[in-house]
């Protein structure tokens, strides 16, 4: 055993209790302070963790530390951190201007801090699952944690209204993928992805072992918020607070992604070589179902929680694809999204923060409130929509590119291109349609009063805005790293 | 640092500058962008006088790698096909720059966005790269949207912004998925335009690949260029376009699809191409006869332009379905022509309707006397659109039907009624409406264009069509030799029709490839 490798793990869960004792005290007024802490120590295991990583696996087999694992445990690291630095805007009561929002959240703050640190550690251990007991937990981990957390706002009926209906979905989606699990147990008798791959191969006519296996699925496409499982995303980015909105859409959907990679790829893909078919109706419906449902919204983060479904529909592409150009894809689409979506929902918290409503309608003016604020929010929809130069049009780029790489082998390869592009043309609309209410809106503003933004507040947008352009306009680095880490899906 | 970078760069870098500059120094935002986009002209003019015809590969080339394992570079280089629409380009784009001083309001963006254009456009004509190609185009589509939606004029506007949104996006895509296909197909690995035509010419695309990705190129370009029955976006969209916008998007950008098509589509997959070209001879004729049909009707003057550019497209698609030297040749001196005459008109057209507020012509009549120079340009461009000799267009067009009637004599023959009866009857009527008769007695007051800076964007572009008119040979000198290689890679068979051609035909005459032959 090498307990070694799951340092980054026990650093990552010392500081979620090291936040929870903090509470004790510190005074309240600063414990916003403890978002930069923690900041600085995700920062510094970041930073430690940037090097040459030992590879290997430990407690016999479950954990594995891999080209693949090593990629997602940046990328959850790096939406941590800017998700701790938008917890702390949202929760400061000396810029909410009455907070009335944030009011619950400024009197348990360092439990919030330290949920999302769990919640992390959990994503992390996603990343190194290499067994289906292993993969339960760590979902497990990031769900529950996100149960608490969609509701942490207990004064507002809305949040605890997202809250509840998260319990019950997600809990009857763990039902299923528990089920699942043992049913895949109970015919093969392996739980270890690497056993199962030598094994699956017998079974791939077993009916009770397929439907092990989709009922597991059932459980991931409900993190990942896949068609038809989709139904709680909406609601639930609606209701929750702003940073655990933005921690669901990165953090949460990228960890069932891995998953999936792993299940789909490494542990069963005798089986996902026939599934083709299934993937490309998934995928496409769950494009046209995101975009169709977003163009009437006018609350902005319902209308981002159906482009977050959209956005999975595309990363579905890359695993319709069956490719490792396509995996890479995906890996490449989320770092872009990662900075995208991350630098829409900063600009919504702070924008937003002592309203009640989220409407559309509430950015209007916001170009002459704050500017860059107003620049932000234009490049992350422009970065959404695909467009170039943004990180959003390379990662669509990829993604076409590998599904059309299939379509020699199956036509249907080619329908899905064509509702991808009817998907980008749709959400053309919707994502317009904000920067027009930014800039050139109708009504005419109520409030224009410059927003003033702390520090820190703009350290997270200059990064945000850096990683989109970064990862739009010099490809290479990040594509290559992609490339290397989905090697370790072919094991 | 190649003169293309350069050339591109400009204006790409000015907007960033002025993303800087506040919003209240005006003078400023006007200057720098005059700059940016006088400085590329200046640079084009230089690059077109430098370029030597005939020389085998690209000239002023430059290429840095940028994704090495999907093959991707940044890649510019000029041969005789984009060396005139790159200058085209550049020239209108210093022109629309001029005629911005119609916009009144939120001038930095729209600034901003006309140098994204601008620069996005020309960058996308030097890219010998299929990605950046693509990646610059769009870049340069995006703002138009936004300035039509914004700074767009009339009742329609926003209908007109989410029609041409959603007709170009998806043209734009459709090509992008031809695009891919075509780089996957090809099994080249690389979207370096050179490589892969060469590696397509000595491993040819399978029957089946060509017959799948030509049309997705033909018809997500041919949306692009507003091939009919796909046109409707055009009359509207310009109609209801800010002028420089118009001006950069009829003059220029539009001009890109075609240019994919001849670049692109026709010598990677010639024997798809054959077959297409077929359709395509009686679809342009949809443009020239049906739409210029829908011109005479109308009674809006930008509407009645809008038509008449679609109406021109349908030329210049006549030229490349006709696969042969003469007729690709003229097809690339009509996009070059018409890139001046449609920017000049929409100028124009702007500057009546800056000063009177409608372009209704039942409202207008004998704006002649009191816009002398107005008026004459006008008169010329109209002229120039009914293809008279003198005027760079009248070039174009009689090439393009002496290619033309070798492959199709009867659909030449219908578009020749086209040209000559259907465009000089609506551009002539459309004269008599705006210029001449008697004048309503509320524009006796308004002004023609007052000083040299506001008469020299219309003074350049119609220095162009003239020069290019009477000296044809600076284009065509520069265009045959790479047009021949590229209908020798589509059309091997059709390259013998040149000779005959060139004899009737002396003005473009070469000597070269007379001696080859």
């Amino acid at each position: 055993m090498n307990a070694s490798l799951i340092s980054l793990e026990i650093g990552v869960v010392g500081l979620g209790l090291v936040l929870l004792l903090a509470d004790f005290w510190m005074p309240a007024e600063r414990r916003r302070f403890l978002a930069y802490g923690a900041i600085a120590a995700l920062g510094v295991l970041l930073v430690t963790n940037l090097g040459d990583c030992a590879t290997g696996t430990a407690f016999n087999g479950m954990f594995v530390e891999d080209g693949l694992a090593i990629f997602f445990k940046r990328f959850f690291l790096v939406a941590a951190i800017l998700v701790l630095f938008m917890s702390a805007e949202f929760s400061d009561p000396g810029c909410a201007g009455g907070f009335a929002e944030a009011g619950r959240i400024a009197s348990g703050i360092s439990e919030y801090y330290s949920l999302i640190v769990f919640a992390l550690s959990g994503m992390l251990f996603a990343a190194s699952a290499n067994n289906f007991a292993m993969l339960f937990v760590s979902i497990e981990l990031i769900t529950v944690t996100f149960y608490v957390l969609t509701s942490f706002q207990r004064g507002r009926l809305v949040s605890l209204e997202a809250g509840v209906k998260y319990l019950i979905l997600g809990a009857l989606s763990s039902a299923f993928m528990v089920y699942g699990i043992a049913l895949v147990w109970g015919t093969t008798g392996k739980l270890n992805f690497n056993e199962l791959a030598s094994v699956a191969g017998q079974f791939t006519g077993n009916k009770i072992f397929l439907l092990g296996v989709v009922l597991v699925l059932v459980g991931l496409g409900f993190k990942i918020a896949a068609f038809p499982f989709q139904i709680w995303a909406p609601d639930v980015y609606q209701g929750a607070p702003t940073p655990t909105t933005a921690f669901l859409a990165v953090g949460s959907k990228a960890a069932g992604f891995v998953l999936l990679l792993r299940v789909l790829f490494t542990a069963i893909p005798g089986v996902t070589a026939h599934w083709a078919n299934p993937l490309i109706i998934i995928s496409g419906i769950t494009i046209l179902y995101g975009n169709l449902c977003a163009v009437p919204q006018q609350n902005l983060k319902r209308l981002l929680g159906y482009s977050s479904i959209a956005h999975a529909g595309y990363l579905l592409l890359g695993v319709a694809a069956l490719s490792a150009s396509g995996q890479a894809a995906i890996l490449y689409y989320l770092s872009g999204y990662l900075f995208t979506v991350l630098g829409a929902f900063t600009v919504i918290c702070l924008v937003l923060r002592h309203l009640d409503r989220e409407d559309i309608s509430a950015l209007a003016g916001l170009n002459q409130r704050s500017p860059l604020l107003a620049t932000t929010m234009t490049l992350a929809m422009v970065s959404l929509a695909g467009i170039p130069p943004m990180a959003g049009f390379f990662g669509k780029f990829l993604l076409l590119k590998a599904v059309l790489e299939q379509g020699a082998t199956n036509p249907g390869y080619y329908c899905l291109a064509f509702t991808a592009l009817a998907g980008v043309v749709i959400s053309l609309y919707y994502y317009f349609g904000v920067i027009r209410s930014i800039y050139w809106s109708k009504d005419a503003p109520a409030d224009l009063s410059p927003i003033l933004l702390s520090g820190p507040a703009k350290v997270t947008i200059a990064i945000c805005i850096a990683g989109m352009f970064w990862i739009g306009l010099f490809p290479n680095p990040m594509l290559s790293l992609a490339t290397t880490a989905v090697k370790a899906l072919a094991r | 640092m190649s003169i293309l970078t350069y050339i591109f760069g400009w204006p790409l870098l000015a907007a960033l500058v002025l993303v800087l500059v506040p919003r209240n120094y005006r003078v400023i935002i006007r200057a720098v962008a005059l700059l940016a986009t006088f400085v590329p002209m200046v640079l084009a003019i230089k690059m077109f006088c430098q370029f030597v015809p005939n020389m085998i590969g690209y000239q002023f080339e430059q290429q840095i790698p940028w994704v090495e394992s999907l093959g991707i570079s940044y890649h510019v280089g000029v041969d005789g096909l984009n060396v005139g629409l790159i200058l085209m380009g550049a020239i209108v784009a210093f022109a629309a720059a001029c005629c911005a001083w119609e916009i009144k309001e939120r001038e930095k963006e729209f600034y901003i966005l006309l140098l994204v254009m601008s620069g996005g456009i020309l960058g996308a004509f030097a890219s010998l790269d299929l990605f950046f190609f693509y990646f610059l185009h769009e870049l340069a589509l995006v703002p138009t949207f936004i300035m039509i939606g914004v700074w767009g004029r009339g009742e329609r506007k926003n209908y007109a912004t989410f029609q041409i949104t959603l007709y170009l996006s998806i043209g734009a895509l459709i090509a992008l998925i031809g695009l891919i296909a075509l780089y996957v197909q090809s099994g080249a690995n690389t979207f370096d335009i050179p490589k892969l035509t060469e590696y397509v010419q000595a491993h040819p695309l399978a029957a089946h690949s060509q017959n799948f990705i030509f049309p997705l190129l033909l018809f997500g370009f041919g949306i692009l260029v507003s091939l009919w029955p796909f046109h409707t976006w055009a009359p509207l969209g310009y109609g209801s376009a800010p002028s420089p916008t118009a001006m950069l998007h009829a003059g220029v950008l539009k001009k890109f699809g075609l240019y994919g098509l001849i670049r692109i589509a026709l010598p990677l997959m010639p024997q798809a191409a054959q077959h297409w070209m077929q359709i395509l001879a009686w679809l342009c004729l949809g443009n020239i006869l049906y739409v210029g049909w829908v011109a005479m009707r109308q009674r809006n003057l930008n509407r009645l332009i809008g038509n008449s550019s679609v109406a021109h497209m349908g030329f210049v698609f006549l030229g490349i379905a006709s696969l042969n030297l003469i007729g690709v040749t003229g097809a690339v001196v009509i996009m070059i022509a018409h890139g001046f005459l449609a920017s000049l008109t929409f100028g124009l057209s702007g500057y009546i309707y800056r000063q009177t507020g409608t372009l209704e012509m039942g409202e207008l009549g004998g704006l002649a006397r009191k816009l002398p120079f107005i008026g004459t340009a006008l008169l010329m461009a109209a002229l120039a659109g009914c293809g008279l000799p003198g005027f760079a267009n009248f070039v174009g067009e009689v090439t393009v039907f002496f290619g033309a009637w070798k492959a199709f004599p009867l659909v030449t023959g219908l578009a020749l009624w086209g040209a000559l009866m259907i465009g000089a009857l609506y551009m002539l009527r459309a004269m008599r409406n705006v210029l001449h008769g008697p004048m309503p007695e509320k524009w006796s007051g308004i002004p023609d264009a007052a000083h040299v800076w506001r008469k020299l964007p219309y003074a350049l572009l119609l220095a162009s069509l003239l020069i290019f008119g009477c000296f044809p040979r600076l284009l065509t000198e520069k265009i045959m030799p790479d047009a021949e290689k590229i209908v020798n890679l589509a059309a091997p068979t059709k390259a013998a029709y040149k000779m005959v051609v060139q004899v009737d035909f002396s003005e473009i005459r070469n000597p070269k490839s007379e001696i080859r032959n």
